[in-house]
């Protein structure tokens, strides 16, 4: 049973895709929910990325299943099942009201005083909500790298932009939440009450929006 | 930006704190979505409870089709003999689809129009061979073990046959109730035995009380003085034949001795084999 994934796939696909979705379901259903920020849509398309997945190893050759580097690969189908999602025109209304749905279970710790966990949730809740209001590429770009712990080379298969850029774009995705996470900071300690979440949270509007939607 | 090696690190340093933030929303995905995921390949199966012929039954599919159906009872015990038969994780869900509820009660009721997709993996070639020539049998006719093996080209192997049909997952959607025993007895039914057989098939039209006569006369083909045709004694032609043009045989032999040709519906000529 320590065969790699991808050659039992290649062998026995039926017998062991439950394997493939237990394996990877965490991480595609996290991306997709901090992509997108609805619970119910991450879950609808992780699922849709795993059907699109059995699919394509059902037409593959063995030996292309057997050279399948399944982390990127899968990545790459969720980010253009999100992407088409978002793309929809029934759901563009919806897009710029992001909403952070906190039924989600966090992975985070559990352990330490109960205030301090309630503290831990209420800053996740936050993060997630700054992440998904980020732009597209850089939303992407930064959930990959600190999210999904991803290679600057896994990167580059997945999004198709070169390293130097992606590394620029983490970069500047990293300072635009932490400027957004700051001026949501000043703005609670001013007026607590006036807190929307679906507005944009960042000072920095001069965002390269023709890099960004690639 | 320009130079990303070096404000890179600084950044690094910089956003520690962001990426650790990060970091701590990393979720667990929902129970649901492993089953959803397996149901939508068809590695997974749910069932429901719907109304048959036979009483209520369970139905158990998943996208590639039908996959199993039982007299409704215990859910538990049903649960165990998909895992017994099949061994994919299955569901119980509260009602079919809507669609595919509709498609298999018009189905049920004879509608042949209506098309079902059935799942049989795991079944043999011979099996599925023997499965979906049973489902060739219209509502209201039966034919005879031996019909099957020779129309899949297996004439010695009746037993198996039987043996075949007696382990189909999908009674009354693929109707083995519709295969008899050549001397007329309607034989045995792997859902509630001889008494639901004959209610179902009683239910579809078919005289069982003529087909009996015949057989016990030892009718094994009726036809006509007008067209010399032949057919299985329940074909629609055969129910067609006047009665005072009705002729009967009991072999095939008699039958060359007449100079009548088979129907081509029925195919008549496998069943003696």
């Amino acid at each position: 049973m320590n065969e790699p994934l991808a050659e039992r796939l290649a062998s026995d696909l039926d017998g062991s895709f439950e394997t493939l979705v237990r394996e990877h379901q965490d991480r595609l259903f996290g991306l997709a929910l901090r992509y997108l920020g609805s619970a119910a849509d991450a879950e609808d398309m992780a699922q849709d990325a795993f059907v699109r997945a059995y699919r394509a190893l059902t037409s593959y050759e063995p030996a292309r299943v057997r050279d399948l580097d399944l982390r990127p690969w899968l990545t790459t189908i969720l980010l253009n099942v999100c992407r088409n999602h978002v793309a929809r025109p029934a759901r563009r209304a919806a897009v710029s009201a992001v909403v952070v749905d906190d039924s989600v279970a966090l992975v985070a710790d559990r352990r330490g005083e109960p205030e301090a966990q309630v503290d831990r949730l209420e800053a996740a809740e936050r993060w997630s909500r700054l992440v998904t209001a980020l732009p597209p590429a850089y939303r992407a770009a930064v959930l990959l790298r600190h999210l999904d712990g991803m290679s600057y080379q896994e990167m580059s298969a997945v999004l198709g932009r070169p390293e130097g850029t992606l590394k620029a774009q983490v970069h500047r995705g990293v300072a635009l939440l932490r400027a957004g996470f700051e001026a949501e900071e000043r703005g609670h300690a001013a007026r607590p009450a006036e807190h929307s979440p679906g507005s944009r949270h960042f000072p920095v509007p001069t965002v390269r929006t023709q890099e960004a939607m690639s | 930006m320009t130079n990303t090696t070096s404000t890179g690190a600084a950044g690094e340093h910089h956003g520690a704190e962001v990426e650790a933030a990060i970091a701590g929303i990393r979720v667990t995905a929902p129970a649901t979505l492993l089953l959803r995921t397996l149901l939508a390949t068809g590695l997974a199966d749910a069932y429901a409870t719907m109304d048959s012929p036979a009483g209520p039954v369970f139905v158990a599919w998943n996208t590639r089709g039908v996959s199993m159906i039982a007299r409704a009872g215990n859910p538990g015990a049903f649960e165990e003999q998909f895992e017994r038969e099949i061994g994919r994780r299955l569901e119980r869900v509260q009602a079919l689809p809507s669609r595919l509820g509709r498609a298999v009660a018009r189905r049920l009721a004879g509608d042949r129009s209506v098309l079902i997709a059935v799942d049989l993996r795991g079944r043999s070639p011979f099996e599925e061979a023997v499965l979906r020539k049973a489902l060739e049998i219209p509502s209201g006719e039966v034919r005879p073990y031996g019909w099957i093996a020779a129309e899949i080209g297996r004439p010695n192997a009746v037993r198996a046959v039987g043996t075949a049909l007696g382990r189909n997952p999908i009674p009354l959607l693929i109707p083995c109730h519709r295969v008899v025993r050549s001397d007329g007895h309607i034989g045995e039914y792997s859902m509630g035995g001889p008494d639901v057989k004959r209610r179902v098939l009683t239910a579809e039209g078919l005289d069982l009380e003529r087909m009996e006569g015949l057989a016990r006369r030892g009718v094994r083909f009726v036809g006509s003085d007008t067209t010399r045709i032949f057919c299985m004694p329940t074909c629609r032609h055969a129910r067609r034949i006047m009665p005072k043009h009705q002729v009967t045989f009991g072999s095939l032999a008699e039958i060359a001795r007449a100079n009548y040709r088979p129907c081509h519906v029925c195919r008549p000529v496998a069943a003696a084999a």
